[in-house]
């Protein structure tokens, strides 16, 4: 029984099995690498019976902490796909010289850098950020979850919905070919007529809605859950940053969200909002995509300070230098975040005076900044230090984000921008800054906080491993593309002429190399961590003499956080209880209200994924059915009125009961 | 009142350190402030919307102009319906805040049937346009018109399957609290879009209409 063509179009749209990388024997080879891996996963979970686990205590888990460590799990392991595609770019640029045109064509070297970009930033840097956020914001104000627990996970499940649309990309179809904010004309329909603009569109779709719904509920939750005492001034500095963090998210997502559909509509429907004809303006998009995409780098950046303003002032044993002066620096980095954003296209042809504005308002955020830097320098001076791996990671933080925050200033020149722009230069600047100041801050971060999540410390050899291959790495790795951007190599290329840039370039990858070592012994020190807990078992909940409330209740945290709502005194509150002699409750205990977990959040997910899918691919009666699902289904989950329960004071008793006996036990 | 188990050193007063009897698990109107938030991040869609007609509106790529397609009688019955499912709404919250479920019932009925007036107008006004060769591909004044008013009217859309969902579930269950929470929402929701159409009114059609 035959078919004719236009069935298989509606059935299958315009996929066709062209459309799978057979002929690519890279991909091939990383296919079959990713499904040994994948098979080996999925059998050790079905072998180990784990997947009920799995589901009921995970998956569908409305507890901030659990959502906090997938998503900081989710991140860990898009940092492998991102980092894959970064040391292929670094080998193709250390070997393509004169005849050797390298291993990586320029149609798939284009998608390599492209998904390069969109994963380390929107699927590794921002999963790292919200779970760090998510597992301790509530912890540190005293609070039993977020705002609104089902919220969260269904957040959590649109970020993973975005990272699968990507990854999708790389065994069926292509990626954008567009630099990782796909600028049309080159990202219309016109120029990039195949899948690869609309996976990153899609994905970014998907991924944004939890991204901003995440925000949502993070600010409801500082705003109305701190404990009672805890006034605005006396929150812990990570919290104020993750406040800003939040109110920048909610203030620019629906920007990204507003131009994707803009470009989807140029794309599908055939409007004329970016197109060269018609009166269309693609000079619009790139204004609006950095109207989001600037106060994006501060939505990285500002939750990283929070760490290391945690870390040092734990670390140093000394209360923060200058918190108001941390705070309010906090608040002018948030609002200066949306004054600055033409800085990214100065060459665009604004005018002397558009550019000078820009050019201004760019060097003044360097000046909060120097604010923070000196007050955690304050704070060390006469601290008793303690050199812990996360105080190296903030020592490192410092020493290489000023570097990078000096190149900074130098680009919001514009004439040195315009000898500087699009150059490696440029590449050199923000990998400076978003792997020295947020990817060292999310070490810092989970190193300090792992302990709280899991009740056992992380392994230090492997850790000071893994330490100094990353910063030594980076500093070989990008150091280089300085002086090759001061020499005018452009970036994006994959390949070049001049054999004397070479060295330089092979300089680079040995970086890249070094880098490698550094992720790999940072999965060999979870694993070393995992087989030597009991030897780095904490019990007291408190493992490096911390100073705000998280490090009260016991590690990991009880499902309820605190048996008692804590009040506060003064900021620093754990350390305030601990001078004053507080001791703990043993006895009073009530039933405690929770939310119920739900499934609802992986449905609606997964619903989100296939109208992707339908999208990218044509497949309309996929998008069309999954839509109507979704809206089904979410209408349907509005009906279960019954989403919340209580513990049983027993089950509290007990619980309290076990900690009482770890603590006399450890005593 | 919470009670202190927990002695201060010796010549201070003392304090308690946590709080000793148990409240509920949400906090009051944390609902209320989280959909705020959210609807003041849609307000920035349709400000990027804004910005875009703004810039795009004069763009007309020798096709017609607002002044050759805007008729303002329609729109003004248009503007008056969604006006009027404002106020209505405003009687159901008046109707809920007695507890008068029947009387609110009313009303969201009427309300949601002016907004179907409402989408039914704005959908043969686009049809109109589209059938005179004015559709959203023709320009890019024409591509950021039906960008703007389509999103809000997508909006106005979903606010009405919202308003009928509500319906069956205050049906159902009465004015219970979270019944009126929900209800609370939705009125922000539609004053919200009442108050966007209002920038929708003045700056496209009535500006639109001039030049």
């Amino acid at each position: 029984m035959t078919f004719n063509a236009d069935f298989w179009r509606f059935v299958f749209g315009r996929f066709t099995l062209d459309a799978l990388p057979l002929h690519e024997p890279i991909l091939i080879y990383t296919f079959i690498g990713v499904a040994v891996i994948g098979i080996a996963l999925l059998g050790a979970i079905t072998y180990l019976k784990a997947w009920k686990y799995l589901w009921t205590e995970w998956f569908t888990s409305v507890d901030h902490k659990r959502i906090g460590v997938m998503y900081i799990v989710l991140g860990l392991v898009m940092l492998l796909r991102g980092f894959s595609d970064a040391i292929m770019m670094r080998a193709q640029q250390a070997l393509a010289f004169g005849h050797n045109q390298g291993y990586l064509p320029p149609h798939h070297y284009d998608q390599v850098f492209t998904a390069h970009g969109v994963i380390m930033i929107f699927f590794v840097a921002m999963p790292l950020v919200t779970g760090l956020m998510n597992f301790v914001v509530p912890l540190q104000i005293g609070a039993r979850d977020v705002a609104f627990p089902f919220l969260n996970n269904f957040s959590f499940w649109m970020t993973v919905g975005g990272a699968v649309t990507v990854m999708m990309s790389l065994f069926v179809g292509v990626f954008a070919r567009t630099g990782w904010l796909a600028y049309p004309p080159l990202s219309g329909i016109a120029y990039s007529p195949d899948v690869g603009v609309d996976y990153y569109i899609w994905a970014l779709q998907v991924a944004g809605v939890g991204t901003l719904l995440s925000g949502v509920n993070l600010i409801a939750t500082i705003i109305k859950m701190r404990a009672p005492g805890m006034t605005l001034m006396r929150m812990p500095i990570f919290v104020w940053t993750s406040l800003c963090t939040n109110v920048l998210i909610v203030a620019a997502f629906p920007v990204l969200t507003a131009v994707l559909a803009l470009l989807s509509l140029d794309r599908y429907v055939g409007t004329n909002f970016f197109t060269n004809g018609f009166g269309g303006n693609p000079m619009m998009y790139v204004n609006l995509i950095w109207i989001w995409g600037h106060p994006e780098v501060y939505i990285l950046i500002l939750p990283a300070f929070g760490v290391y303003s945690e870390v040092v002032s734990t670390f140093c044993g000394k209360r923060l230098f200058g918190y108001v002066s941390m705070v309010y620096a906090t608040i002018v980095i948030t609002i200066l975040a949306y004054l600055v954003w033409l800085h990214h296209f100065f060459t665009m042809g604004s005018g002397a005076s558009v550019n000078s504005f820009f050019g201004i308002t760019t060097m003044i955020i360097s000046i909060p900044t120097g604010a923070k830097i000196f007050n955690w320098l304050f704070t060390m001076y006469r601290g008793r230090i303690r050199f812990e791996l996360p105080m190296m990671w903030t020592l490192a933080f410092m020493f290489t984000f000023v570097i990078g925050g000096m190149t900074g200033v130098m680009l919001a020149v514009p004439p040195s921008d315009f000898v500087l722009h699009n150059s490696l230069f440029l590449v050199a600047h923000f990998h400076n800054v978003i792997i020295g100041g947020v990817l060292f801050g999310m070490f810092a971060g989970i190193t300090y906080w792992f302990p709280k999540a899991f009740g056992f410390k992380l392994d230090p050899f492997w850790g000071h491993m893994s330490f100094w291959f990353w910063v030594v790495g980076f500093y070989f790795a990008f150091m280089p593309l300085y002086v090759l951007g001061l020499m005018g190599v452009t970036r994006r290329l994959n390949h070049f002429d001049d054999p004397s840039l070479q060295i330089w370039f092979v300089i680079a990858a040995f970086g890249a190399l070094l880098i490698f070592i550094g992720i790999i012994s940072f999965i060999v020190q979870l694993v070393v961590s995992f087989i030597k807990r009991e030897q780095l078992r904490d019990v007291t909940g408190d493992p490096w003499d911390g100073r705000t409330l998280e490090w009260s209740t016991a590690s990991p945290p009880p499902a309820y956080n605190f048996a008692f709502t804590p009040i506060i005194h003064d900021h620093d509150a754990w350390w305030d209880m601990k001078k004053r002699g507080y001791t703990r409750p043993i006895q009073g205990f009530h039933p405690i209200h929770m939310p119920k977990n739900t499934d609802a959040g992986v449905i609606l997910a997964g619903l989100s994924v296939a109208i992707a899918v339908g999208m990218i691919w044509y497949v309309w009666w996929l998008a069309a059915v999954s839509f109507v699902s979704l809206i089904v289904f979410a209408i349907a989950h509005t009906f279960n009125y019954k989403r919340d329960f209580h513990i049983p004071t027993e089950e509290v008793v007990r619980t309290e009961a076990e900690r009482t006996r770890l603590l006399t036990e450890g005593a | 009142m919470s009670t202190s188990l927990d002695i201060a050193p010796a010549g201070s007063e003392p304090v308690s350190f946590y709080v000793a009897e148990e409240h509920g698990h949400h906090p009051e109107n944390g609902t209320l402030l989280g959909f705020w938030l959210y609807l003041m991040s849609d307000c920035l869609v349709f400000a990027v919307l804004f910005a875009t007609y703004a810039v795009l509106g004069r763009n007309y790529a020798a096709g017609p102009s607002g002044a050759d397609l805007f008729e303002l009688p329609t729109v003004a019955l248009n503007t008056s319906m969604l006006l009027l499912s404002s106020i209505t709404y405003g009687f159901v919250m008046l109707a809920v805040e007695k507890g008068k479920q029947t009387p609110a019932l009313v009303w969201l009925a009427i309300t949601g049937l002016f907004g179907m007036a409402f989408v039914g107008l704005e959908l043969s006004e686009f049809a109109h346009l589209i059938h005179e060769g004015a559709g959203p591909q023709r320009s890019a004044f024409l591509s950021s018109f039906f960008a703007l008013v389509g999103t809000h009217g997508l909006h106005v859309s979903v606010g009405i399957i919202w308003l009928i969902t509500l319906m069956v579930q205050v049906k159902q269950r009465g004015l219970i609290p979270e019944n009126k929470r929900r209800l609370m929402c939705l009125s922000m929701f539609w004053h919200f879009l009442d108050v966007v159409w209002i920038g929708v009114f003045s700056f496209v059609y009535l500006i639109g209409a001039l030049r």
